[in-house]
C-alpha cells in the first residue's frame, strides 16, 4: 500500500473519530429543547437544572472532539491538497453556515452559564440547538455529496452551487447524519445521567433510532446499489447489525453496549463512505475523467513520509489522553449534581 | 474591487480580528498557570483567588479565539484554492500538525482545567493549565513557521510537471531563519498583552478597592488592593521582561527582513531612494506630506537609526523602494513565472499602510513600557494610588500591547505585498477561480456582522467579570474526601 492511500484511511479514521465523538455531542445539543423542555420537566426552575445536566455530560470534552475536524481539515491539506483546494472552495456555502453554526454553538458552551438572566440562557440554547442541528445535517449533505460525485471540471474545479448539493441523497444523507446523532445522543445522555432524565433519554433513543435505522438503510441501500462494492456491503451490513443490536441493547437498559452499537454504526457508514470512494476522494459527476482521486490530489511521498512519521508518533498519545479525560469525567450525573445557581448579583460600577 | 479584494479584506478582518484574542490567550495562559502553581506551592489563599479569576477572564477570551480560529483554516481553501493547491504540499503539513499536537492539546487540557476543581488531585489540575499553555506556544511555532515559508520560502523545489511548489526539507521549513527569529518575537509580544490584560485590571481593582476604603475610612490593607496591587505589579514585571525579548529579537528580525525582503524595510521607511554606504539613512518617527517619495516632511528624524535597524550599523547602506522595484523587475517580472504575470513591474507594498503600521507597532509597545514602568513606580514600597490617572492607565494596559500586536502583523503582511509567497506567487494568482463575487461578499457581510455582535457581547461580558472582581476563598476539599453526591464544584 503506497502512503497516499495509508492517509486516504487516515482521513476516514479522522473522521469516524469526529463523527462519533462530536456526533453525540450534536445530539445533546439538539436534545437540549426536547428533555429539557415542558415535555419532561415540570417546571422552569426543573426544566433549568435538567439542561444543565444535559450539557455537563459534555462540558469537559465537547472542545476537545472538535478538534478531530480540525485535524481532519489540516489533514485534508496536508495530504490531498487539491481535494482540499475543490472541496472547500467548492462547498462555500454550506461550510459557511457549518463555520457559523460552530461558533455560536461552542460560545453557546462557554457563556450560557456566564449570567444568570434567563433571556441570555435561553438565547445561547438557541445559538446551540441550532448550531448543532445545521452542521449535523449539513455534514451528511456535504459527505453524501462527495461520495455520489460532485460537478468536477477539467480545471478541478466545482461547478453548480449550493442547491446542486441539495439533491435527494444529499439531503437524506443529512437527515440520516441527524437522526443518527439523535440516538448516539440520546445514548450518551443515558449513559451518563442517573434518574428520570437516563430513563427518558433512553425511550427517545429507542424512537428515534428506529427512524435512524429505516433512513440509514435507505441511504446506505441508495449508495451501494449505484456505486456499491464487496466490501462497503460487507461494512454496510455491519453498520445496520451494530444499529439494531444497539437499539436492543438501549431497550435492555445497557447503555454501555447501547453506546458502543450506535458508535460502531457511525464508524461503519463512514467506512462504507470511504470503500465506495476509493481509489478516488472526489468523483467528477460530470466526467470520470475528472475525478480527483487518492493519486491525482495528493502530496508528494516526502510530505507523506513526514506526515506519517509525525502522526505515528503523536496520535497514540492524543487517544491516551483523551481517553483518560473521559475517565476522569465518568461519574453519571443527575440534578442533585448541579450547584446552584448564584443569585442574581448587584453589580457595582 | 474585484473578488480578490474582497478576499484580502475578508482574510484582513477575520486574521485582524482572530489575533485580537490569541496573543492574550498565550499570554494569560501562562500568568493564570502561574498563579494556580503559587497556589499550590504556598497555600496562600490571594493565588487561588487570582487563579480563578483571571482564569474566568482567560475563557471569555479563549472561547472567541478558538471560534475565530477555526474559520482561519477553512479559509486557505474556501477563498484561496489556488495557493493552497500551489503550497499545500509544504503549507498544510505544519497546519495538520498544529492541530494534531496543539489543538489537542489546548483543548482537552483546558476542558479538564475547567471542570477539575474538586475532582482532580491538585498538583495535576495546576499542571493543566501548564500544557494548555504549552499548547498556544506550540500552535504558535508551527503556524509561524508556515507563514515564514510565505515570507521566506525554503526547504522546497518548484515541480514545473505538477505546477507546485513541494517540500524537500521538513527540518528547513521549521528552522528557516525567518521563523527563527519571529517565534520568539510573536510569543514574548503575546505575553506582553497578556501581562497588559493582568496588568490593566489588577490595576482598575486595586484602585476601587483602595478608593472604596477611603471613602469608608477603612484601613486600605484590609481590603482586596493589596492582592490586586501584587497582580498588577506581576502583571508589569511580566510585561517589562518580555518586552525586553521583544526588542532584542525585534532587532534582529529587522536585520534578516532587509536581508530577505529589502522592500518590506524600504517600505517601513518610505525610503525611495537607495542611501549608500557611509551616510547613514534616517529614521523618520514622524512625517506630514504624502509618502509617495514626491513632497514628504519627516517632523522628527533620528541620524543613522534606520541604516542601525537594517544592518546593525549607523552608516550602513539602505536600498530604496525605487532601485529595489527595478532589481524585482528584472528578476521576477522577466523571469517567466505565470503566478508573478500579474504585477510585473509594480512590486511595492502599500507604502503608507507600511509606514505608519511599523511606527504604532513601536510606538504602542514603547507606550506599555512606559505604562509598566510607571505601575512598578507609583506602586512601590505598598503603595495604592487612586488617583484617576490609574483608571486611564488601567484601560490603556490591554488595549496597547494588543493592538502593537495587530500593527505588527498588518507591517509583517502588508509588507509582504504584491508577494503571497514571496519571490513565487503573487496574491492575486493565490485567490480561489470557482467562487463567485456573490459568495465572498455574502461570507463577508456574514463573518463581519457576526465578529462586530460578538465583540460587543464579549467586552459586555468581559467587563461584567471585571467589576465582579476575585471570588472570596474557600477552602477546597481534595477530590478523595468529597461526597459523591455532592454538587460539582463547578458545572456548566
Amino acid at each position: 500500500m503506497d502512503l497516499a492511500t495509508f492517509w486516504f484511511i487516515v482521513l476516514g479514521v479522522l473522521w469516524t473519530g469526529y463523527l462519533v465523538l462530536e456526533g453525540f455531542d450534536f445530539g445533546v445539543g439538539m436534545l437540549l429543547p426536547v428533555l429539557g423542555g415542558k415535555r419532561y420537566a415540570s417546571d422552569a426552575v426543573d426544566a433549568e437544572k435538567r439542561r444543565r445536566v444535559l450539557l455537563n455530560t459534555i462540558g469537559p470534552v465537547w472542545d476537545g472532539n472538535e478538534v478531530w475536524v480540525l485535524t481532519a481539515g489540516g489533514a485534508t491539506f496536508a495530504a490531498f491538497p487539491h481535494w482540499y483546494a475543490t472541496l472547500f472552495s467548492g462547498f462555500y456555502l454550506p461550510l459557511l453556515l457549518i463555520l457559523v453554526a460552530l461558533i455560536l454553538r461552542n460560545l453557546g458552551f462557554e457563556y450560557r452559564h456566564k449570567r444568570p438572566e434567563a433571556q441570555w440562557k435561553a438565547r445561547w440554547d438557541q445559538a446551540i440547538f441550532w448550531g448543532s442541528l445545521v452542521p449535523a445535517l449539513l455534514w451528511g449533505v456535504a459527505l453524501t455529496n462527495i461520495v455520489r460525485g460532485v460537478p468536477i471540471d477539467a480545471n478541478k474545479e466545482l461547478t453548480g452551487n449550493l442547491f446542486t448539493l441539495l439533491n435527494p441523497a444529499g439531503l437524506l444523507g443529512g437527515l440520516v447524519f441527524v437522526a443518527l446523532f439523535l440516538t448516539h445522543g440520546a445514548i450518551f445522555i443515558a449513559l451518563k445521567t442517573d434518574g428520570k432524565i437516563r430513563h427518558e433519554a433512553r425511550q427517545i433513543a429507542e424512537r428515534v433510532g428506529v427512524v435512524a435505522a429505516v433512513l440509514a438503510v435507505a441511504l446506505l441501500l441508495w449508495i451501494g446499489v449505484t456505486d456499491g462494492k464487496l466490501a462497503s456491503w460487507v461494512t454496510t451490513v455491519v453498520a445496520a447489525v451494530a444499529l439494531l443490536g444497539g437499539l436492543a441493547a438501549n431497550r435492555a437498559g445497557r447503555e454501555g453496549w447501547a453506546f458502543i452499537g450506535t458508535a460502531v454504526t457511525i464508524a461503519m457508514a463512514v467506512a462504507t463512505y470511504f470503500l465506495v470512494l476509493f481509489p478516488n476522494v472526489m468523483p467528477s459527476s460530470t466526467n470520470p475523467a475528472w475525478n480527483l482521486t487518492i493519486d491525482n490530489a495528493s502530496s508528494t511521498d516526502y510530505t507523506l513520509k513526514v506526515m506519517t512519521i509525525v502522526a505515528l508518533v503523536f496520535t497514540p498519545i492524543v487517544l491516551l489522553y483523551q481517553g483518560w479525560t473521559y475517565w476522569v469525567f465518568r461519574k453519571r450525573l443527575t440534578v442533585k449534581h448541579i450547584p446552584e445557581d448564584a443569585p442574581l448579583e448587584t453589580v457595582s460600577h | 474591487m474585484d473578488a480578490t479584494d474582497l478576499a484580502r479584506w475578508q482574510f484582513a478582518i477575520t486574521t485582524v480580528y482572530h489575533f485580537l484574542f490569541v496573543p492574550i490567550t498565550i499570554g494569560m495562559s501562562l500568568i493564570v498557570a502561574v498563579f494556580h502553581t503559587a497556589w499550590v506551592r504556598t497555600r496562600n489563599p490571594e493565588w487561588m483567588r487570582l487563579a480563578k479569576f483571571f482564569g474566568k477572564l482567560f475563557l471569555i477570551n479563549f472561547a472567541l479565539g478558538l471560534v475565530t480560529g477555526i474559520v482561519q483554516e477553512f479559509q486557505f481553501g474556501m477563498n484561496w484554492s489556488d495557493y493552497s493547491r500551489f503550497v499545500g504540499d509544504i503549507f498544510g503539513a505544519p497546519l495538520a500538525i498544529e492541530a494534531l499536537l496543539a489543538f489537542f492539546l489546548e483543548s482537552t487540557f483546558l476542558g479538564l482545567w475547567i471542570f477539575g476543581w474538586g475532582r482532580l488531585p491538585e498538583k495535576l489540575h495546576a499542571t493543566t493549565m501548564w500544557l494548555v499553555h504549552i499548547g498556544t506556544v506550540l500552535s504558535a511555532y508551527f503556524i509561524l513557521a508556515a507563514n515564514s515559508f510565505m515570507q521566506h520560502p525554503v526547504g522546497y523545489t518548484y515541480n514545473r510537471a505538477s505546477g507546485r511548489a513541494e517540500l524537500t526539507d521538513f527540518f528547513a521549513v521549521l528552522t528557516n531563519k525567518v521563523q527563527l527569529v519571529t517565534f520568539p518575537h510573536v510569543v514574548l509580544s503575546a505575553y506582553m498583552a497578556g501581562a497588559g490584560v493582568v496588568m490593566g485590571v489588577a490595576l482598575w481593582l486595586m484602585r476601587r478597592e483602595a478608593k472604596r476604603a477611603a471613602d469608608d475610612a477603612q484601613d486600605v490593607a484590609r481590603t482586596d488592593a493589596p492582592m490586586y496591587r501584587r497582580a498588577t505589579r506581576i502583571g508589569a514585571v511580566f510585561a517589562l521582561v518580555a518586552a525586553v525579548g521583544v526588542i532584542v529579537s525585534g532587532d534582529v528580525q529587522g536585520k534578516i527582513m532587509t536581508e530577505v525582503q529589502p522592500m518590506k524595510m524600504a517600505a517601513a521607511e518610505a525610503l525611495y531612494d537607495s542611501v549608500p554606504a557611509g551616510q547613514g539613512a534616517p529614521f523618520s518617527v514622524l512625517t506630514i506630506g504624502s509618502l509617495d517619495g514626491s513632497h514628504a516632511n519627516a517632523l522628527i528624524e533620528v541620524p543613522g537609526l534606520l541604516s542601525f535597524l537594517a544592518t546593525g550599523d549607523f552608516k550602513g547602506a539602505v536600498r530604496g523602494i525605487n532601485d529595489l522595484k527595478a532589481e524585482y523587475a528584472q528578476t521576477y517580472g522577466a523571469s517567466g513565472n505565470p503566478r508573478v504575470a500579474d504585477v510585473a513591474t509594480a512590486f511595492v507594498p502599500n507604502i503608507p499602510t507600511t509606514y505608519w503600521s511599523f511606527r504604532l507597532m513601536i510606538g504602542l509597545g514603547m507606550a506599555t513600557v512606559a505604562i509598566a514602568l510607571a505601575v512598578l513606580w507609583l506602586t512601590r514600597k505598598g503603595r495604592t494610588p487612586t488617583s484617576k490617572w490609574m483608571a486611564y492607565a488601567a484601560v490603556a494596559a490591554p488595549l496597547l500591547p494588543v493592538f502593537a500586536n495587530s500593527f505588527g502583523w498588518i507591517f509583517t503582511e502588508v509588507g509582504r505585498q504584491p508577494w503571497l509567497v514571496f519571490g513565487l506567487m503573487t496574491t492575486a494568482n493565490g485567490v480561489s477561480p470557482g467562487v463567485s463575487m456573490g459568495e465572498v461578499i455574502t461570507s463577508m457581510v456574514v463573518f463581519t456582522l457576526l465578529y462586530g455582535a460578538l465583540a460587543v457581547v464579549e467586552i459586555k461580558l468581559f467587563l461584567h467579570y471585571v467589576r465582579k472582581g476575585a471570588e472570596p476563598f474557600e477552602e477546597p476539599q481534595e477530590p478523595a474526601d468529597r461526597d459523591e453526591d455532592a454538587p460539582l464544584v463547578f458545572a456548566y
